[in-house]
């Protein structure tokens, strides 16, 4: 057995076993995704959401799984028969390939590039293929036209998307995951502290990139059925639905990398011990908090109207203590495998928070124009990049030049960024309100 | 024959394959989707050099972004009418000669330069980090060539948006 575990062989077998847990777990958790997205949605319209299939809706997901798998699977007769098998498919395997060089942890990462960041967002920018070829082979219009709109708007935003991270990138001088995160770690801040507006710019773009409201017109159903899905049922459609979550979560990894400190915990450097012990003060915190969650299930267990949902809702608490426990177990094992643990909770918390503000963002604003959303990307968010980009890149050089503190050059940064925003903004109002009178 | 020789004989096949399938298809899109396999084989032959900056280029220049306006322009045209369109291309008997022609003159160089039609890989065991490598390339030793190749771009840019909207 001890020949198993030898290190050359664990390099091998650790990134496998890494790979098959993250295929096997994903459709499980865009199901979940897809359950929040549908109470959070509830509560901000003050209804209740799903109910009826398991307590508060809890086994909704499986039941929708189930349906989409049993569905008939229908190609249209006039469609491009490989192309329409072969879509879905592109989608499917670009997001999952993304994961690769995703760090969850500074344990569980597949594989640790040195151009981690580049493989990520090109994987993830093939995805389009899926999408525009799925569009094309449904021999439809209103899959063509969802088709092209999601390539123009991918190709818009991808480069406001890419400026707004090589702020972030000049800030930590390295393309590999794993050093970014390590950067953020010796400078004792989150790159969000100074380059807030590239983190503004990439959280716009990214939610145009994976076709979340208010920026949802390859698929606006008002408009255009499903946009480049319509002519997908069952299996198929539920790959797109599987790669439109997956990218979300890609999305939210990148952006909590680059800025949100990756798998590090708030104040990561400051390592004050719990007094008499060699336990760190601020890694009690995950236990703590998933504590809190389960006690305040327990607490509303006795409340629920039927003895089904009491029963599940202290179960519910219960797997909280066990996750609470395990979290304040991890306390105690040796430092590696208490980074490990920990830090794949405050990276999935980060990523879930992201998400969040995804969901918040599509419940709020009303969906875009199509001329709207390329204005905005073309004449606003592009040049707003490129400006934060040069004035970040100024704030760094002045720091190295003159001494001095990083954050006070970067707020002066931030500043003159802020006030071309307002210029932009500005004259876009002006030409806005000229009518368009081109003969068309 | 190593892994490495293995993993580039499949690109190259891939690349090759996949490159005649694209000029004889008669379906545009079809040929578009073998130009994208065309460009993911040379990428995976340029990572197995280890240059990873210039195989990550090629997917996110090439086959993310050129490529998927390729496809976006084809999408526009009407594929039924382009079909049935006479085309250009019935002059095989000088393609030929182009191709032997050209055939000949690698075999030529190739012959000149090593003894041998299929000389060894040699890649050396690990390569400093090559994004740096290029970054200092471009904006130290070549600066000015590069900055020259940039304002051309720029001006073909400007040019393109000029012809395109028709009352400036």
């Amino acid at each position: 057995m001890s020949h198993l575990l030898s290190p050359s062989i664990l390099r091998l077998v650790l990134p496998v076993l890494y790979a098959v847990v993250i295929v096997a777990v994903l459709p499980l958790l865009a199901g979940y995704i897809v359950l929040v997205e549908r109470k959070v949605m509830a509560d901000m319209q003050a209804r209740l959401g799903p109910m009826r299939v398991g307590p508060h809706g809890l086994l909704q997901p499986i039941a929708d799984a189930v349906k989409l798998l049993l569905k008939e699977d229908i190609i249209p007769d006039k469609a491009d028969r490989l192309l329409f098998w072969l879509a879905p498919l592109v989608s499917v395997t670009m997001a999952l390939l993304a994961y690769a060089a995703l760090p969850i942890g500074p344990a569980f990462q597949i594989a640790d590039l040195n151009i981690g960041l580049l493989f990520i967002l090109a994987v993830s920018s093939l995805g389009i293929y899926g999408i525009v070829l799925g569009g094309w082979a449904s021999n439809s219009h209103y899959s063509l036209l969802g088709a092209l709109r999601s390539a123009a708007q991918l190709v818009s935003y991808e480069t406001a998307a890419g400026l707004g991270l090589i702020s972030a990138l000049l800030l930590a001088g390295s393309l590999s995951m794993k050093d970014i995160v390590m950067a953020q770690y010796d400078q004792g801040i989150w790159f969000i502290s100074y380059v807030p507006i590239g983190f503004f710019i990439y959280m716009v773009g990214s939610i145009a990139e994976t076709n979340r409201a208010p920026f949802d017109l390859p698929e606006a159903e008002s408009e255009l059925v499903a946009g480049y899905m319509t002519e997908y049922s069952g299996f198929r459609w539920s790959l797109y639905f599987l790669a439109e979550y997956a990218n979300m979560i890609i999305v939210a990894g990148i952006a909590t990398t680059l800025f949100l400190g990756g798998w590090l915990r708030p104040f990561a450097s400051s390592h004050t011990a719990m007094p008499g012990t060699s336990i760190e003060l601020l890694d009690a915190l995950p236990s703590l908090l998933v504590l809190a969650v389960a006690l305040y299930c327990f607490y509303l267990a006795p409340k629920q109207p039927v003895k089904i949902q009491r029963l599940v809702m202290a179960m519910a608490g219960g797997l909280c203590l066990i996750i609470a426990g395990a979290l304040a177990g991890a306390l105690f094992a040796p430092a590696a495998v208490l980074q490990g643990i920990h830090g794949a909770f405050w990276f999935l918390a980060k990523v879930f928070a992201y998400i969040y503000f995804f969901l918040w963002f599509r419940f709020t604003f009303p969906r875009y124009r199509f001329d709207q959303l390329m204005r905005l990307g073309w004449r606003f968010l592009i040049p707003l990049a490129l400006v934060n980009l040069i004035a970040t890149a100024t704030a760094l050089l002045a720091t190295r030049e003159w001494g001095g503190s990083l954050f006070f050059y970067t707020l002066l940064a931030d500043a003159v960024t802020l006030a071309v925003a307002m210029f932009l903004a500005k004259n876009d109002e002006v030409d806005s309100v000229v009518p368009v009178t081109d003969g068309e | 024959m190593g892994l490495n020789s293995i993993l580039f004989y499949f690109f190259a096949a891939l690349a090759v394959v996949s490159a005649i399938l694209m000029v004889t298809r008669r379906n545009v899109v079809h040929g578009a989707v073998y130009l994208i396999t065309t460009l993911l084989a040379t990428a995976g032959v340029f990572l197995l050099l280890q240059a990873e900056f210039l195989f990550i280029t090629q997917v996110i220049l090439y086959v993310g972004g050129i490529m998927v306006l390729f496809v976006f322009v084809i999408m526009l045209v009407n594929l039924d009418v382009s079909l049935l369109q006479y085309q250009f291309n019935r002059q095989r008997f000088v393609a030929g000669v182009l191709a032997l022609a050209l055939a000949a003159q690698l075999f030529i160089v190739i012959k000149m330069g090593k003894t041998s039609l299929f000389p060894q890989a040699r890649v050396p065991e690990v390569l400093p980090k090559n994004t740096e490598a290029v970054a200092d390339a471009l904006f130290g030793r070549f600066m000015l060539p590069f900055e020259i190749a940039s304002i051309l771009l720029l001006v073909a840019m400007i040019g393109a948006v000029v012809m395109a909207k028709r009352r400036v």
